[in-house]
């Protein structure tokens, strides 16, 4: 398995990685960890004439926050975000969420930004950042502009992005302090994707639902925000019934596809029960 | 030249880690700092690559080849098609199974993954790049990939170059996708026994397509000297000397003008047995260039076009009194080929061994035929970590019994008791003709009970069905038990031959003056540790410190003729030709210390390292002196030196068996089976390293885990592979695997030279059944008698739906 | 397309060539090096045979490109052993321990091992199976694997306790 040939660069600000996109137009592509892009390179699934990686460029390496205001650069690895002590102090379902994206090296290359960027349904974070309501920030040479990451996502591989615009930051704000909140994943095994998985987050107050969120990963051609299933929780208790109601509204809006993790039916009902134990841990971690 | 300060007998055999000793090996201190000579590892002056371009539909017609804008990449020397190998007869190759296989598809494509044209280019890159470019016009057929339509009236014909030969290798074929039926057993008895009994249970059980996927896959370098007309080919073989002579068969190169060498092997589990299309194309290819040529498959490439494995579709019936006597067994197998037979079987088994079928049980009559067919898939049908057929025929006993247990409201494992083989009863002989050599079953499977407390494990499972039905938990406990029999070691050249080569082992021992030895064999490690062992089985047969002793394998210029490794024939057939060779060291050293000691020879007796006067032991000679003398004394009678050869063929094979027990947790919501216990007893004969042994079990119970949890080749039906790569086939990680227990009993092998008997694949044979009867153990109490491998959460899930467990 | 100029740091000694840009790390180092310890298992990033470690992170160098390390600095199994020749606790532990079978796996599974003991200098058991999951072995079921890692990280606690 050998990729085909291109031509390498490192550019080394924003302004210069945009002008390059600019300039080179649908035969270059952005790299960065490469955990994404090589793979689909080494099968001549991709063939950009040039690479352009982003590794150079210092200002969107690093992980800022401001109160419950985050920040996180586009070449954030998954490593960084699992090793944040800031960050798990506040937004912990990153770490969780991390940790399930397959294995300590790739995670050691593999960056927020790439994962997030690349429109594969199968990556965990994009359903994630659903889930927090993040925004994307892209620049191109004539500006730059946010877009929800509920907003972003269009079908497999294809996102609101366009091809000379770089996703440069991730922004957030985190959740109320002593917010519940799950991941839950389930794959064959380390390293594969999500048969179907779930994140959760909730606020609490005195035992109600203040807000809630619950994002889809794996079970659609893009990352699900499960709004519907969210509204239903809030204002409720979190009896059986209401996560009962909660679940069932969270498998209507999945379309799985049929693959080796297996069937549609299989997977929407795994989403289903991804959807009330990732609630069900979210009660548990809420405080 | 006596020791200075004399040591104790004691001290004098732990020295020479012999046979029984937990040896470290020698091979590690290479691995471990990266210094392994693996065969991508090659890199000759001058090398050049080679690359395939496969078919990417399952059956087609080739109408053209247009190799006109690959030849144009700078740096691509030549592109072979089936049209460049007719003239040199090579288009196709005679496979181990008596058919013959397209080395370059000719005419028509018969599989996905097919080779079809070789590029043969400066490096790989550039060789990547042309595969690009070769234009193949295919024009596309209908795809037969169900094996249960092989034989339909309408099914697509599949191999048009042999439509006519309606007498295949083995009798005749019945339909043009037919290769075979084969037959044992008494089919008239065991269908009587079947109308007459109490009982009767049938289940149509599938093992499915899986595939070995050793950690390095398959490749070689070749390399035709065009001055001395030497051909060298190193490469991924696990017998060496079996493709040298198939090399020159069918190349016609003289054989002595061939060498072939395996140097280290990344795991083979039978996937380097066969003679692939790379060879062959990469040694024309050398031919042609006159510059060795390297092809290395990618993992795709290996688990999409060489040696798939399994593949039965088997229906049994078991006719039992109605208190669990068993009295008769009768099975049928549809076995799927793929595209041209190119199974790993010793020549008159087309079906290996699998009439192993009656298992560890006194079954008095039993009945077995295998029809072969063609489908649109990969050759293969190798012996994936297990001896020919032998782990197919272990899961259909094993879950039959089970099967037969719960129609019969019976303890599987009190069935299992009640119908073994005696103790008193071996050698038996088994109603589908085999002659069992040894064994010890009740007291293996009592140990087994009591290290697991099976009855307490028993208990609790009835605590948990109770709290599942009362909606407490859900969490369903299964358990699961094999008693396998395995038969290894294949084998007696009276009736075990591949490709007419009878499948004796040999060693040669040579020893040095200074006492210091190199032993070379036939067979080749992948894993198993051979320096290290057979340096055991030489150290203790000799006298001579195994650490002192050198082992080679694997060069067909300096290695004796061998038949290889793989089902578990190493050291029943080459352990055994091993002590041969060392005995007959030892009787010569018998003779020149009886000249030095001046006594009778029969006044000399053997102790660990020397020999000694009867009732005078102060008088002895150890082997480094009589090493000595018998290259510097002229001793009246005998040669100088001191070496010796062996050709071993075993009278019969060897007969390892286990006790495996497994205790899974099955969440019905998800399907997600957990392995909570695994306990494996194995008794593998005399055991020459402990350390080894309990390695290659643990490797083999993970393997068994992989295949009953999660792997599967399967085709679309328009012949698409689909699992073809890592991101689907199931290997586990160190998370997905459990801690493994390990056990033994001993019960030597009465006809081997030091009593053992191979285990390298019981832990895959007995590992599978294990498994699976546990996850279907999980069910049985809600009616399920059986549900398919493998067992990954959608199945799983699904067997719940279909009981009504789940929602 | 032209080959690029690399510079970059291997197993110390720093090192200048040219390659296609296209090249990968792996084939580089194996071929360009001649360090052919890292091996190509799966070349889709699932098996870890080709695990080196960069700039003190492990990675699989089966899914880099040449250039994306230029300026950086590789270890390989080559580079593992201590720097006055003796082996590094984990390849005796390897050995002692009966961490491999067929070798195959082993430089990657030891490189990651070396890595996962910088991160975690006292793993349980667990962490050890969760940090060597990146990378498969076919032959030895990975029980031995864990015990020898543990066995080194013991090792080498003493070690560092005793200076």
């Amino acid at each position: 398995m050998i990729p085909g040939s291109f031509d390498y660069h490192r550019p080394q600000s924003v302004s210069e990685a945009t002008a390059m996109l600019a300039d080179l137009g649908e035969d270059a592509l952005i790299v960065a960890g490469g955990h994404s892009l090589i793979p689909m390179m080494k099968l001549r699934m991709a063939l950009p004439e040039h690479l352009i990686d982003i590794q150079d460029i210092a200002d969107i390496k690093s992980i800022s926050i401001s109160g419950r205001d985050v920040a996180i650069g586009a070449m954030v690895t998954q490593a960084d975000l699992i090793n944040s002590a800031e960050l798990q102090a506040i937004c912990p379902i990153l770490r969780e969420t991390s940790l399930q994206i397959a294995d300590p090296q790739i995670r050691n290359l593999g960056t927020i930004g790439g994962n997030v960027a690349n429109g594969d349904p199968g990556n965990d974070l994009p359903a994630l950042m659903q889930t927090l309501d993040a925004s994307y920030i892209l620049v191109s040479n004539s500006g730059t502009r946010e877009v929800k990451a509920r907003d972003f996502y269009e079908a497999a591989y294809f996102t609101e992005r366009s091809e000379t615009e770089i996703l440069t930051a991730i922004h957030f704000t985190a959740p109320p302090a002593g917010h519940g909140f799950s991941y839950m994943k389930q794959k064959r095994k380390i390293g594969d994707y999500a048969t179907a998985a779930a994140a959760v987050i909730i606020a609490l107050k005195d035992g109600t639902v203040e807000s809630a969120s619950i994002g889809l990963t794996n079970v659609s051609d893009t990352p699900l925000y499960a709004e519907q299933a969210s509204r239903l929780l809030i204002g409720s208790r979190l009896d059986d019934a209401t996560i009962k109601s909660a679940v069932e509204a969270a498998k209507t809006i999945t379309d799985p596809a049929e693959d080796g993790r297996g069937p549609k039916e299989f997977r929407v009902h795994l989403t289903g029960v991804m959807v009330e134990r990732a609630i069900r841990q979210a009660i548990k971690t809420a405080t | 030249m006596n020791e200075q300060t004399p040591i104790s007998r004691e001290d004098r055999l732990q020295k020479l880690k012999g046979i029984g000793s937990a040896r470290k090996r020698v091979e590690d201190a290479r691995f471990t700092q990266g210094k392994g000579n693996y065969v991508d590892d090659f890199n000759l002056p001058g090398m050049l690559f080679g690359d395939f371009v496969r078919s990417p539909y399952g059956h087609a017609r080739i109408k053209n080849i247009d190799k006109e804008a690959a030849l144009a990449v700078p740096g691509v020397i030549a592109i072979l098609t089936a049209e460049d190998l007719k003239p040199l007869n090579l288009h196709y190759m005679p496979t181990l199974a008596g058919d013959v296989q397209a080395v370059l598809a000719d005419e028509k494509v018969l599989f996905q993954g097919q080779e079809v044209a070789f590029i043969i280019a400066e490096d790989r890159y550039i060789a990547a790049d042309a595969v690009e470019l070769v234009d193949v016009d295919y024009e596309e057929l209908p795809a037969l990939t169900d094996a249960f339509k092989a034989l339909d009236d309408d099914a697509p014909l599949l191999r048009e170059d042999i439509k006519d030969k309606m007498e295949g290798a083995h009798g005749p074929r019945k339909h043009h996708n037919h290769i075979f039926l084969w037959e044992e057993g008494d089919k008239t008895g065991t269908e009587q026994a079947l109308s007459v009994a109490d009982v009767v249970v049938e289940e149509k059980i599938t093992y499915q397509r899986v595939h070995p996927c050793p950690l390095e896959t398959c490749g070689c370098v070749a390399s035709m000297d065009k001055i001395n007309g030497k051909l060298t080919v190193w490469g991924t073989f696990q017998a060496p000397h079996a493709v040298r002579t198939v090399a020159s068969l069918i190349t016609n190169i003289a054989e002595h003008n061939i060498r072939i060498v395996s140097p280290d092997i990344g795991g083979g589990f039978g996937n380097k047995v066969g003679v692939y299309p790379g060879y062959i194309c990469s040694i024309v290819a050398s031919i042609v260039t006159g510059q060795p040529v390297k092809w290395i498959e990618d993992r795709i490439e290996n688990l999409t076009a060489t040696a798939f494995a399994r593949d039965y579709h088997m229906t049994g019936k078991i006719a039992a009194t109605k208190d669990g006597k068993i009295t008769g067994l009768w099975c049928h197998v549809l076995a799927d080929h793929g595209a041209f037979d190119a199974c790993a079987d010793p020549t008159k088994f087309p079906a290996g061994f699998f009439h192993i079928v009656t298992g560890s049980y006194d079954i008095p009559v039993a009945y077995v035929g295998v029809d072969g067919v063609y489908t649109n898939k990969a050759p293969g049908g190798v012996a994936y970590r297990c001896s020919f057929r032998v782990t197919e025929a272990a899961y259909l006993i094993e879950r039959m019994i089970d099967i037969l247990a719960h129609k019969l409201d019976m303890d599987p494992v009190e069935l299992r008791l009640k119908n073994f083989i005696k103790k008193e009863q071996f050698p038996y002989q088994s109603a589908l003709g085999w002659e069992y050599d040894s064994g010890d079953y009740h007291t293996a499977m009592e140990q087994g009970m009591a290290a697991v407390d099976y009855y307490a494990l028993r208990s609790e499972q009835a605590e948990n069905r109770a709290a599942f039905d009362r909606g407490e938990t859900r969490t369903l406990m299964g358990i699961g038990t094999a008693f396998f029999t395995e038969i290894v070691g294949a084998g007696p050249v009276k009736n075990c031959d591949i490709l007419g080569l009878g499948m004796f082992d040999s060693c040669e021992i040579r020893i040095h003056p200074t006492g210091s030895a190199i032993a070379r064999l036939g067979t080749v490690s992948q894993g198993q540790g051979h320096a290290t062992t057979f340096a055991q089985i030489v150290a203790t047969e000799i006298g001579i410190p195994a650490e002192d002793i050198t082992l080679e394998e694997g060069d067909t210029d300096t290695a004796p003729y061998g038949l290889g490794t793989y089902g578990s024939r190493s050291t029943p057939v080459a352990g055994a030709a091993t002590a041969m060779a060392g005995r007959k060291i030892r009787a010569k050293a018998q003779m020149i210390a009886a000249y030095l000691l001046e006594v009778h020879e029969g006044d000399l007796e053997w102790d660990v390292d020397r020999f000694q006067v009867k009732g005078n032991p102060e008088a002895h000679k150890t082997m480094k002196e009589i090493a000595f003398a018998s290259y510097n004394q002229a001793i009246p009678g005998l040669e100088p030196g001191l070496e010796a050869v062996s050709y071993y063929d075993p009278p019969n094979m060897t007969y390892p068996f286990g006790a495996y027990f497994c205790v899974v947790d099955l969440d019905v919501d998800t399907g997600v089976v957990d392995v909570r216990r695994f306990y494996a007893l194995d008794d593998c004969g005399t055991r020459i390293n402990p350390m080894i042994i309990e390695g290659q079990v643990h490797g083999g119970l993970t393997e068994a885990l992989a295949i009953t949890m999660g792997q599967e080749i399967s085709y679309d039906e328009h012949g698409n592979v689909k699992g073809g790569s890592l991101m689907d086939f199931y290997l586990p990680t160190a998370v997905e695997t459990p801690v493994w227990e390990t056990d033994f009993t001993v019960t030597p092998s009465p006809h081997h030279p030091i009593g053992a008997k191979g285990v390298g694949e019981s832990p895959n044979v007995g590992g599978v059944p294990a498994l699976s009867n546990a996850v279907n153990d999980a069910f049985a109490h809600k009616g399920l008698t059986h549900m398919q491998m493998p067992h990954d959460h959608w199945r799983v899930w699904k067997t719940a739906e279909k009981l009504g467990l789940t929602g | 397309m032209s080959k690029m100029h690399v510079k970059m740091t291997v197993n110390g000694k720093e090192i200048e060539a040219l390659a296609e840009p296209r090249t990968l790390l792996i084939h580089f180092l194996r071929e360009n090096q001649k360090l052919t310890g890292p091996h190509i298992g799966c070349d889709t990033g699932h098996c870890g045979a080709c695990t080196i470690d960069l700039d003190g992170k492990s990675i699989k160098s089966c899914m880099t490109f040449v250039g994306q390390v230029a300026g950086k600095s590789v270890t390989t199994i080559e580079g593992i052993a201590n720097p006055d020749g003796t082996l590094h606790a984990l390849q005796e532990a390897f050995r002692e321990h009966h961490g491999l079978q067929c070798g195959f796996c082993t430089p990657g599974m030891i490189t990651r091992a070396h890595s996962l003991l910088q991160e975690n200098p006292d793993p349980t058991d667990e962490e050890i199976r969760y940090g060597i999951s990146g990378n498969l072995c076919r032959c030895t079921g990975y029980q031995n694997i864990v015990k020898a890692i543990r066995a080194a990280a013991q090792m080498l606690n003493v070690q560092e306790a005793a200076e």
